[in-house]
């Protein structure tokens, strides 16, 4: 079973780089919305740096959500996710793997992307260092919670959308304690780790209840 | 794995609310190929994801006897669908490979089973560039890289020139007498000298 989920891991991270891959987009369209916001907001430095950690965590969200809807939709357009269902491993861990790669392809890209939009939006070496470890400890919470909408939008041809729409409500506690975690770093009477380990926990919850769920979805999808 | 046999008794199969046929029974066993026939919109490729588990049955019972009764028996099968189920963007090794990891080595390598579909010489070219022809010898290696007792062919001849056809034919006949079990839909004929066949459309055995 290793060897068929390494395998797995292998040939989504090749797929994630190669021409048409996701990995490379998520981080360009993170810059992109990350740069665009301090043209509407202004050339105020002090509001900027004050919401430059919600705008990291937006950006990085929509990233998340951008990419997410061919995680299997991809795989049903050829034909691929029929034979992977009619493997002799367990679907969940099929979702978990497929999870994982596609976090590692283009969730971790905009974790190291970070420090360099946070200059853009005026944010302190600490803040970014806060906005950086967040990132990195959610960003799998909103690649499993997005999954579940990869599963139940695989067989609708305009998925993306209907995905954003019902993802983004479920990512919401994960978007409140990781902005509120980046922030209490920089702001001085509220604690940085109470939050954060609440993030922890949430994405740990997310990583094992989410793949059960996207199974299920998976398992209806043949019809 | 010799006395290996699937028996449907009373399928029924549901999809989109639509009866797409019911009361079709069947026998195959080891060593045996069943073709199933039938006009358009017959539920052939319908009876094939049933079988693979695919679809869920809506009625009648679906037994393997002789398999691994803790696998079900999709696990059993290898699905050759009318999707070929490559990756445009990895080479043909490589596509090839990662089928050969997730279902299993059976002592055939990768380089084998493509020599043996006749586009061994091809194993460095992104999958992109091939053919209609050689995509679905590609999809046809993946039957011999792993070793499954149950083959799913859906329309195995389409696209295939005369040579690579006698190929299958040949594929065909050696995973048979290997005891393995063909199930196949075809408009044509297969290049097997004796098969069981199905009608569906008028759903009884013949």
């Amino acid at each position: 079973m290793t060897g068929a989920f390494s395998a797995l891991f292998v040939r989504e991270i090749r797929l994630a780089v190669r021409v048409g891959g996701g990995a490379l987009m998520g981080v360009l369209f993170f810059l992109t919305v990350v740069s665009v916001f301090p043209f509407a907001v202004g050339p105020d430095l002090k509001l900027l740096s004050r919401i430059g950690p919600a705008i990291l965590w937006i950006g990085a969200l929509l990233a998340t959500l951008l990419s997410l809807d061919r995680l299997f939709q991809s795989e049903r357009d050829d034909g691929t996710l029929d034979l992977l269902l009619l493997g002799e491993h367990p679907i969940e861990v099929l979702v978990f793997v497929k999870a994982m790669a596609h976090w590692v392809a283009t969730g971790l890209p905009l974790v190291l992307a970070a420090p360099v939009l946070g200059i853009f939006v005026n944010l302190q070496p600490i803040a970014i260092g806060a906005v950086m470890a967040t990132l990195f400890v959610g960003t799998p919470a909103l690649t499993a919670i997005g999954a579940i909408g990869a599963a139940l939008t695989v067989s609708l041809r305009r998925g993306g959308v209907l995905l954003a729409i019902l993802v983004l409500p479920l990512t919401i506690p994960v978007l409140i304690f990781g902005v509120s975690a980046a922030t209490a770093a920089v702001t001085e009477p509220t604690p940085f780790l109470t939050p954060f380990l609440f993030l922890c926990g949430l994405s740990l919850l997310s990583m094992v209840f989410a793949p059960i769920a996207a199974a299920a979805a998976l398992r209806r999808s043949g019809d | 794995m010799g006395d290996l046999a699937i028996e449907g008794r009373g399928l029924v199969c549901d999809r989109g609310g639509r009866r797409v046929f019911a009361g079709v029974d069947f026998d195959v066993s080891a060593g045996e190929a069943l073709v199933v026939t039938g006009p358009n919109g017959a539920g052939k490729s319908s009876l094939l994801r049933t079988i693979a588990g695919l679809i869920e049955l809506a009625d009648g019972t679906l037994e393997l006897t002789g398999g691994d009764p803790e696998l079900p028996l999709g696990a059993h099968c290898h699905y050759f669908g009318h999707e070929n189920a490559l990756k445009t963007q990895l080479t043909v090794r490589e596509n090839l490979e990662f089928w050969h990891r997730y279902y299993g080595d059976c002592g055939v390598s990768v380089l084998e089973a493509l020599d043996r579909v006749g586009i061994g010489h091809l194993d460095h070219l992104p999958a992109a560039v091939l053919s209609a022809g050689q995509r679905r010898r590609l999809a046809l290696a993946r039957l011999v890289v792993s070793h499954r007792p149950v083959w799913l062919l859906d329309e195995p001849t389409a696209a295939l020139d005369v040579a690579s056809e006698v190929r299958l034919g040949e594929l065909m006949s050696a995973h048979l007498l290997a005891d393995g079990l063909i199930i196949a839909v075809t408009h044509g004929s297969l290049p097997l000298a004796e098969t069981k066949s199905l009608k569906l459309g008028e759903a009884r055995v013949a």
